[in-house]
């Protein structure tokens, strides 16, 4: 697309409004551009303020609860984890506790009875590797399991030390000698005989732990593992570290409850994190999902929720315009009117105040004009009748031209009396020869000053018609005046008039001046519109000529060029019915 | 044929009197519609030319009461007003209406019309 095609769909779209000039009449009362302006802006911020504040407001809320049901949702899981490993570590405890009360040292030191303890454990509890009894120098007396243990030195080992120390002992996960994970629970057995003191101890697998820990149903990329208090790994973890490394997270310090926490990870992720430390063990469970796989439910509803408001927004912003454009254009076209019709009163009354002056000037002026003509005609009736004087040619010539200067005196007269006599009357029957002469008489000097040439072409079985008398001389005075202003001297200047129709009657107005650009052509019957503002013009001639010509039924075009004239086409109703006139029209007579 | 003149403007009535006698015309003139009234008791006037415009006694009224005098008689209006309702009250009640400047042929031939 051509710029050219943008501004002319622009002016297509473009209200009437938008370029009324701003530099006349009232300037709060003709800016509509900033009332058009100011009305958007208030509907906005009316419409658009409380919709942003409660989008903004639920997007909070809804951000808020889906935030705190995801942490609600950890705790809950890593709650129920710790209770598992708890439960599942304590029922072996207190299994070797049992043992050690039940049986005593005698009983645990012989090998035969050690088997079938372990088988039964194997049996009912599962988990058990190994089972051993370990004398208080650290001397393995009892051994039964899958190596060759018997008679190993545990004395300088720290679980032996602190199971001595405590009377029960649970140990974080190692490998051992044996390269397989695993860890030990080991319980301080005293003998009754002797009052020695004995350490039964048992090996676990971590099979269980992992089984427990996998059979978490967890969301993408979460998983749940345990690490010791130290932060390393004790069961195998898939995205944060390597069995028996550190995790790469921060460990959370000690709490006696299950509680949640916002972490950021390595590669700056968020991650929700539940932890819960497991009493009598080293061992800490955390759950761990990442924020961006829990929050992927409000992914979606702000999505959903921007576009809401994107949508409400464009409609809102586009009914505002509408609506705003749609009223300023309505008051525009009632000021004009406004404007228009307050203007033609003013001048109407003015016409009316003119032509009573013109009447009373007239009057006073014939009076003594009358005495003026009486005395010369005596004067010259006694050269003639008396005889006396009637040689005297220069004295007669004298006295007749005297006489003639009072008939022409007489005719102006007679014209301004006219002129304001037809001011008074509404309607009669026109001959518009007879009219276009008058108005010409009163521009005739003006015309000879500047030698215009006027040219009437009015034929002769023109119908007369029913109208305003003297609306329509102001119509043609004010159109002739125009036309002169606009025609250099030495111009043309057309009158002419013919019938159209058994019903209209069509005038024009026809001269040869500067014409009227393209741009000012909509614009002309404006009120207040004019291009001689410099030299005083009020722009209200051809707004009123308009409106006098709409009053009477008719209707008025232009049409122009610059450079070669500008014709103005009346056409009027041969039996009019004119608008209901302003009333106060009726005081002027 | 005897003609009376009446406009409150002694000049003007009186020249307009001299000229119409110079022409033959027998007129007599006057400057108030009271003296009027007097000098029309006889009934020997045809024709009233009036003014309309006249201190106390006006034309239209002036022109009544001579009626009531003297039924037969023609009337013409002067004016040197023009507005509509002195010109349609003028032509409806009198023969002829001229607005003021005249030109005594003019009158002369209005006079002719009204008393033929």
């Amino acid at each position: 697309m051509k710029p050219g095609d943008v501004m002319s769909i622009l002016n297509k779209v473009k209200p009437q409004f938008w370029d009324t000039d701003t530099s006349t009449g009232p300037k709060s009362l003709f800016n509509y551009r900033r009332t058009w302006r100011l009305a958007i802006m208030l509907l906005a911020v009316v419409a658009l303020v409380p919709l942003l504040i409660m989008t903004f407001i639920d997007y909070n809320v809804t951000r808020n609860s889906i935030e705190s049901d995801s942490l609600l949702r950890t705790a809950r899981t890593t709650s129920n984890t710790r209770r598992t490993i708890a439960s599942f570590l304590n029922e072996r405890d207190n299994a070797l506790n049992f043992l050690v009360n039940y049986l005593g040292v005698k009983s645990l030191s012989n090998p035969k009875n050690l088997t079938s303890i372990l088988d039964s454990m194997k049996n009912s509890f599962g988990g058990f590797v190994d089972i051993g009894l370990i004398d208080g120098q650290g001397q393995q007396v009892a051994y039964i399991g899958p190596y060759e243990l018997l008679g190993r030195n545990y004395s300088e080992q720290e679980w032996f030390r602190k199971t001595l120390e405590l009377g029960s002992y649970t140990s974080g996960v190692f490998l051992g000698f044996r390269g397989e994970p695993h860890l030990i629970i080991a319980q301080r057995v005293t003998d009754k005989k002797t009052g020695m003191n004995y350490v039964l101890r048992a090996t676990l697998d971590t099979g269980q732990f992992n089984t427990i820990l996998s059979s978490l149903d967890l969301p993408n990329e979460g998983e749940a593992f345990v690490v010791d208090r130290k932060g390393i790994l004790q069961t195998p973890s898939k995205w944060h570290g390597k069995l028996l490394s550190e995790v790469d997270l921060p460990i959370p310090g000690y709490s006696e409850k299950t509680s949640v926490q916002q972490l950021t990870g390595k590669n700056n992720v968020d991650y929700t994190v539940g932890y819960a430390y497991i009493h009598d063990s080293p061992f800490i469970v955390l759950v761990i999902k990442k924020n961006r796989v829990l929050m992927k439910p409000w992914e979606t509803i702000r999505i959903e929720l921007f576009w809401m408001l994107a949508i409400s927004i464009a409609l809102i912003l586009v009914v505002i315009v509408g609506v705003a454009t749609y009223m300023v254009d309505k008051i525009y076209i009632a000021d004009q009117i406004r404007a228009r019709t307050l203007h033609q009163m003013e001048h109407t009354n003015r016409m009316a105040s003119i032509g009573r002056l013109a009447a009373g000037v007239a009057h006073e002026i014939n009076n003594p004009l009358a005495i003026i003509n009486e005395k010369a005609g005596l004067i010259n009736d006694l050269f003639y009748y008396k005889k006396e004087y009637a040689h005297d040619r220069r004295l007669q010539a004298n006295i007749n031209s005297i006489i003639a200067s009072v008939e022409r005196c007489g005719k102006i007269t007679k014209r301004l009396l006219s002129f304001a006599r037809h001011i008074d009357v509404r309607e009669e029957s026109i001959r518009f020869k007879n009219l276009a002469e008058e108005v010409i008489g009163f521009l005739q000097k003006e015309a000879e000053y500047r030698s215009i040439v006027i040219k009437m072409d009015i034929p002769e079985d023109l119908p007369k018609f029913v109208s305003d008398r003297g609306k329509l001389q102001q119509i043609f005075l004010n159109l002739v005046n125009n036309a002169f202003q606009a025609m250099n001297d030495g111009g043309k200047l057309s009158i002419s008039a013919h019938k159209k129709t058994d019903k209209t009657l069509v005038f024009a107005v026809e001269d040869d001046g500067c014409g009227i650009p393209e741009a000012d052509k909509k614009r002309i019957f404006d009120p207040f519109f004019s291009t001689k503002k410099k030299t005083g013009g009020t722009g209200l001639g051809l707004s009123i000529t308009y409106g006098l010509i709409q009053e009477l039924g008719g209707t008025m075009t232009v049409d122009s060029q610059v450079g070669k004239g500008t014709t103005f086409t009346i056409t009027m109703p041969l039996n009019a019915t004119p608008r209901e006139a302003n009333d106060n029209e009726n005081t002027t007579g | 044929m005897k003609i009376l003149l009446v406009d409150d403007e002694v000049e003007l009535v009186s020249a307009m009197a001299e000229r119409l006698s110079l022409r033959g015309i027998d007129a007599d003139w006057t400057d108030s519609g009271e003296k009027a009234l007097g000098m029309a008791r006889q009934c020997e006037y045809d024709i009233a030319v009036l003014d309309m415009k006249m201190p106390k006694l006006n034309g239209l009224e002036l022109r009544r009461q001579l009626s009531v005098i003297c039924p037969p008689m023609k009337f013409i209006f002067l004016s040197g007003h023009g507005s509509v309702s002195d010109f349609e009250a003028g032509s409806a009640e009198a023969e002829s209406y001229l607005i003021k400047p005249i030109r005594i042929e003019d009158l002369i031939s209005k006079i002719e019309e009204a008393t033929r």
